[in-house]
């Protein structure tokens, strides 16, 4: 528990101090306050992204009155259940600008939050291995040169140099190429929500943990405060930022979103010595594959086509997963997998998330991110905070709910290429 | 993975023979309706954390659309049930209420 004063920062020093005395002086990275009877801002969900947005209307705009409420632990959804790629080659320009904000951020995020989030730019690579796809991705380098992202598209011989144990002439799905950028790459996804949980108390926020919302108070068409399971709090505003359960917190305020929840799934396999020093992606048969720092090889799969809440899905998506992969790179065939898990993703029509204000006065919505939010968390955050300050931000401008009844879809379903 | 049955030609089989098709019964709004009503016809969906009705068809065997009633919160299926209606038939509704009292048909949609 913090006693009186800041939070002690981490260094080398603070390593050298505690060898010395055996450990005794760390302290609770944040506090586990009881709620307060109202707060400023109400964050709903304690995953990164909320915790990001927290975090940013404390250090951007000077609002720290701020409880974010989690009915899980901290970081036990999907930021702890993705498979931690970063990268921001998006085609359309509004995703390009979220995503390279975030990716700019993850940058300098460990000196930033004196959190080390062992982001690691390795470099992505996409596997183009039909010609569609090689034209798509022509399109998509093109279009990042004009966006200030840097990608290129690489030939076969390029991607055997990043991926020496690759096979390219796969029989079904031989390499064409590759859309190659070498400033994405990977993070420790529990450390940036733990990171920022830490920075969000360390500036007086209260993190509440096993706090699950079951009713949204609204007066006159504006939002007064939440029911909890640890009471009623009031609030000015309210910033819903739960994935998976969007619509089931959008239903208690009386609307719906455009949003169908699916079960999507990663798996590990057993440690090896390293072999694959990049992250590679190969979206046509649904699979994506990096190594972790502990040497397991880090696996992400498709995602299932019905409605689910369970956080498991169906087994023969993990078997066309790596029935693909064993295709891609033989020499992981002999590899026994370790363990695999699945996620609650929030899809969009589009594909690209929402961020929002509601038909609710003072209550906004982060959700739909699908397969791909881990890599946005920072550059959500920035945004989201933006527009739950000031009512407007150039970053969630082109997300909003209204894009739906306007037709200006954000439409990355196919351009991003990801395993959706 | 699920075991679902075909109502049309009676084969029961594991999902990786079906497609879904996402939620059922949603009510149409063509030319001439509000835009709110096109909207929520097009993009809304109820999304439930419970009992779901949805859309399924018989890719790998008849071919046929049909309906299934199911809970997204523990993947329990209660039944499948013909594509010619516009509710859940009353059987399908009594097999739900047995397992999950006091269920009702949504009023929205």
């Amino acid at each position: 528990m913090r006693g009186i004063g800041p939070m002690r920062r981490y260094s080398a020093f603070a390593v050298a101090r505690e060898a010395a005395r055996y450990h005794s002086g760390w302290e609770r990275a944040w506090r586990s306050p009881e709620p307060k009877k109202r707060y400023d801002v109400i964050i709903v969900g304690a995953g990164g992204h909320g915790l990001a947005t927290a975090y940013y209307l404390g250090k951007n705009f000077g609002i720290t009155n701020v409880a974010i409420l989690e009915k899980g632990w901290l970081g036990g959804g999907n930021t702890g259940r993705n498979t931690t790629i970063i990268r921001s080659n998006y085609l359309q320009d509004p995703s390009a600008a979220i995503y390279e904000k975030a990716r700019s951020l993850y940058e300098t995020m460990s000196q930033d939050l004196n959190y080390n989030v062992m982001f690691s730019p390795r470099g992505v690579l996409m596997l183009a291995q039909t010609e569609h796809e090689v034209r798509g991705y022509k399109r998509t380098a093109h279009a990042n040169l004009l966006q200030g992202v840097e990608t290129e598209f690489v030939s076969p011989q390029r991607v055997k140099e990043l991926v020496p144990i690759i096979s390219l002439d796969g029989p079904r799905y031989p390499v064409l190429g590759g859309l190659w950028q070498a400033r994405g790459g990977t993070g420790r996804h529990d450390a940036v929500a733990w990171g920022y949980a830490r920075a969000c108390s360390d500036m007086g926020m209260d993190i509440l943990q096993k706090c699950e919302v079951t009713g949204i108070r609204q007066e006159g068409g504006k939002v007064v405060g939440v029911d909890t399971t640890k009471g009623t709090i009031g609030c000015d505003k309210l910033g819903i930022v739960v994935a998976g359960h969007s619509g089931v917190l959008a239903a208690m305020a009386g609307f719906r979103l455009p949003i169908e929840s699916v079960a999507l799934q990663a798996l590990v396999s057993e440690p090896i010595k390293p072999c694959m020093d990049i992250v590679v992606m190969a979206n046509t048969v649904h699979g994506y594959m990096s190594q972790s720092d502990k040497g397991e090889m880090v696996i992400g799969g498709g995602a299932d086509g019905y409605n689910n809440y369970t956080q498991r899905g169906s087994f023969h998506h993990i078997e066309e997963t790596v029935r693909a992969l064993v295709e891609t790179f033989p020499m992981i065939s002999r590899l026994k997998m370790l363990r695999q898990w699945g996620g609650i993703v929030d899809m969009t029509g589009d594909r690209s998330p929402i961020l929002s204000k509601t038909p609710v006065e003072g209550m906004f919505i982060n959700c739909g991110w699908g397969t791909g939010g881990f890599k946005a968390i920072p550059g959500s955050g920035w945004g989201m905070a933006e527009l739950m300050a000031k009512g407007s931000s150039p970053l969630t401008e082109e997300f909003g709910l209204n894009r739906f009844a306007e037709g200006r879809f954000v439409d990355e379903s196919v351009a991003a290429g990801v395993a959706h | 993975m699920l075991i679902l049955d075909c109502p049309y030609c009676g084969v029961t089989a594991e999902e990786t023979e079906f497609h879904g098709g996402g939620e059922a019964h949603l009510k149409r709004f063509g030319p001439g309706s509000s835009d709110e009503d096109f909207e929520g016809y097009l993009f809304h969906r109820e999304n439930p954390r419970g009992v779901h009705f949805e859309r399924w068809r018989h890719v790998n065997g008849c071919g046929k659309w049909f309906h299934v009633a199911r809970d997204t919160a523990t993947l329990e299926v209660f039944g499948s049930y013909s594509a010619q209606v516009t509710e859940p038939p009353q059987e399908i509704r009594d097999a739900i209420t047995a397992k999950r009292p006091g269920w009702r048909w949504r009023e929205f949609a």
